[in-house]
């Protein structure tokens, strides 16, 4: 399920798609309001140094929050969306392709990076919610299916960061059969004992809640995330009742037993490479045996 | 005889028939050569209708109130029929059911989405919208069905998972991942068959199988047709126009390769002749389990991750 909301300019989620981190001197914090120059927003992780707002951002900036001096070698930029099915609703999915290939800093709505955290090397699949309101479609799903091939071969560890609207409606049911494709994919992972990091950030929800990022073998979550199976929008149309405050969000989520913890974006990175270091430091055989 | 709005043609050539009927009863006439000739009409008509039926039209007819579904099926099919319950943590829910049947001697694991056939009923199984601990049981089944090496078999017929606030609690999203995730590594044989509505993940949280088929009018799409209407057209009038391009059609997956086969329906779907459709069914299920069970279970697991990690198009530059 997804909820994407037509506007004049194309296809756009019910929130703003845009990066609430932009260009420019100054940041106006959405949450509390404070101007903050942006090299201490950068400087602070991206996490509003008045309030710990955690902003939208992109592959870009949590690569530069995760990875050893910001570095990483971008993995499967070759492959590209196509418009398989010929889709038309106002306008055709290949018109829809190129205007956001003309606008999006990113590839897909999903970017995969190989790099060090602390040292550790290891894979991150991050999602890009200005892509399409990082819908699930092919290319998110081969792009993680690449990258975990990658972590079998080179004995690596995976971290996927989701923030998604659901599905690519325009990819039909060939969105729907990626939840099944990176499922079954995920089984080869965890048969290789390679440790699965899941990391839920605002929003998460629809297709890709209900599989790979509900698979991890730790599942985290940025604070005051939504996440979900169904959006909130379609849930009180359905129950015809207002939904409680904090429902859905991170904390929910922690208290209902779906998170192993909420992990601040500033300490990401270490908590990261902690729990390499803690699960990786044997070999698994040995340590099982 | 409820009729969809396509089907008239066929509603106005039945009453004539019924008028005919009534006046051969009364002896006068001789009606039988005229009878005869009316229901020739009847047939042919139905065939013309049902050879070229759109996208909406299939899905009218998944949804069609004399549709059979998931438990006349199994009861028709099985000489004997055990239903278990329960998700062992929560609740039973009613809108998944499932249970151990005899199929021509051999055991089967049955787990389906459950319609109702009346207003109480269609409430008593919500709609045959599963909620999380739907899909906690059906996994429940399914390892009890591998532990004493029994095949599965799914029968999917669901407008979606329950969107519901207790769902979302309970952590519908998981249940439905970890179902994906367990299926693709279940030892024994599963098949899937799409009975009635395949919507979107709470189609595909009891879907991963070895084989995977669809009855010939039904549909299996990432969303409805009406509420892909609503969010790309923002309008729910273009629920015709969002089924064709969604190309959601048992012919269209096939097509696609998205899954594995399409059953055959009687003339008129399967509602005009339910006793035929579970015969046909119950040959398709033998069919396959035979040819499933001649793999090893690695086999199976292996096919299983490359037939699904193949679905999906994208350019490599
Ligand atoms: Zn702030």
């Amino acid at each position: 399920m997804s909820w994407f909301r037509r506007t004049k300019e194309g296809i756009t989620t019910s929130t703003e798609e845009k990066l609430e981190v932009p260009e420019g001197v100054w940041w106006k914090c959405p949450s509390c309001k404070k101007a903050i120059p942006s090299a201490d927003l950068r400087g602070n992780k991206y996490v509003c140094p008045n309030c710990g707002y955690h902003p939208r951002i992109n592959s870009t900036e949590y690569f530069e929050v995760i990875f050893d001096e910001g570095e990483c070698k971008l993995l499967f930029e070759n492959l590209r969306p196509k418009d398989h099915l010929h889709f038309k609703d106002l306008k055709t999915y290949k018109e829809r392709l190129e205007e956001t290939a003309k606008k999006a800093d990113v590839t897909e709505a999903i970017t995969v990076g190989v790099g060090k955290v602390n040292g550790n090397k290891m894979v991150c699949a991050c999602m890009n919610f200005n892509y399409i309101g990082g819908s699930m479609g092919s290319v998110v799903g081969e792009r993680i299916s690449k990258a975990i091939d990658y972590c079998v071969q080179k004995k690596l560890p995976l971290l996927i960061i989701s923030k998604s609207g659901g599905a690519r409606m325009m990819e039909s049911a060939f969105s729907l059969m990626q939840m099944a494709k990176t499922s079954a994919k995920l089984t080869q992972l965890s048969e290789a004992k390679l440790p699965f990091f899941s990391l839920m950030t605002d929003p998460t929800t629809g297709g890709v809640t209900a599989s790979y990022a509900m698979l991890g073998d730790i599942n985290m979550a940025e604070p005051d995330a939504l996440i979900g199976f169904a959006g909130p929008r379609v849930i009180k149309e359905t129950i015809k009742k207002d939904l409680p405050k904090g429902f859905q969000r991170s904390e929910f989520l922690l208290e209902h037993g779906f998170l192993d913890f909420i992990i601040d974006r500033k300490e990401l990175k270490q908590r990261l490479s902690d729990m390499i270091e803690m699960l990786m430091a044997l070999p698994a055989s040995s340590a099982r045996s | 005889m409820q009729y969809l709005d396509f089907e008239k043609p066929i509603e106005e050539l039945n009453e004539q028939l019924e008028k005919l009927r009534k006046l051969g009863e009364g002896g006068k006439v001789d009606m039988t050569s005229a009878v005869k000739e009316l229901e020739e009409k009847i047939s042919l008509t139905r065939k013309e209708i049902y050879t070229k039926l759109s996208g909406w039209q299939r899905v009218q007819l998944s949804r069609h109130p004399a549709r059979p579904y998931s438990l006349f099926y199994i009861q028709q099919i099985c000489s004997r029929f055990i239903e278990l319950h329960g998700d062992r943590g929560v609740r039973d829910d009613n809108a998944m059911i499932g249970g151990l049947g005899t199929l021509d001697g051999e055991s089967v694991m049955f787990v389906g989405q459950q319609k109702g056939i009346n207003t109480k009923d269609r409430q008593f199984r919500n709609f045959g919208m599963a909620n999380p601990e739907g899909y906690r049981k059906a996994l429940r089944l399914f390892k009890l069905a591998e532990k004493f090496n029994v095949p599965i078999v799914t029968l999917i017929d669901t407008p979606g998972a329950y969107p519901g606030l207790e769902a979302e609690e309970r952590g519908q999203g998981e249940a439905i991942a970890r179902n994906l995730y367990e299926m693709t590594l279940l030892k024994v044989p599963v098949i899937c068959i799409i009975i009635g509505e395949g919507a979107s993940g709470g189609a595909l949280g009891i879907g991963m199988g070895d084989r995977v088929l669809m009855l010939e009018n039904t549909w299996y799409s990432v969303i409805s047709p009406e509420s892909c209407s609503s969010i790309l057209w923002h309008s729910w009038d273009m629920k015709e126009e969002a089924a064709e391009q969604l190309k959601l059609t048992a012919q269209h997956m096939h097509q696609f390769k998205l899954v594995d086969g399409i059953i055959k329906e009687p003339m008129g779907g399967a509602h005009n002749n339910p006793e035929e459709m579970a015969k046909t069914l119950k040959r398709e299920i033998k069919k396959n389990l035979i040819d499933l069970k001649d793999m090893s279970p690695a086999e199976r697991i292996d096919a299983r991750i490359r037939k699904f990690s193949s679905m999906g198009f994208y350019e490599e530059d």
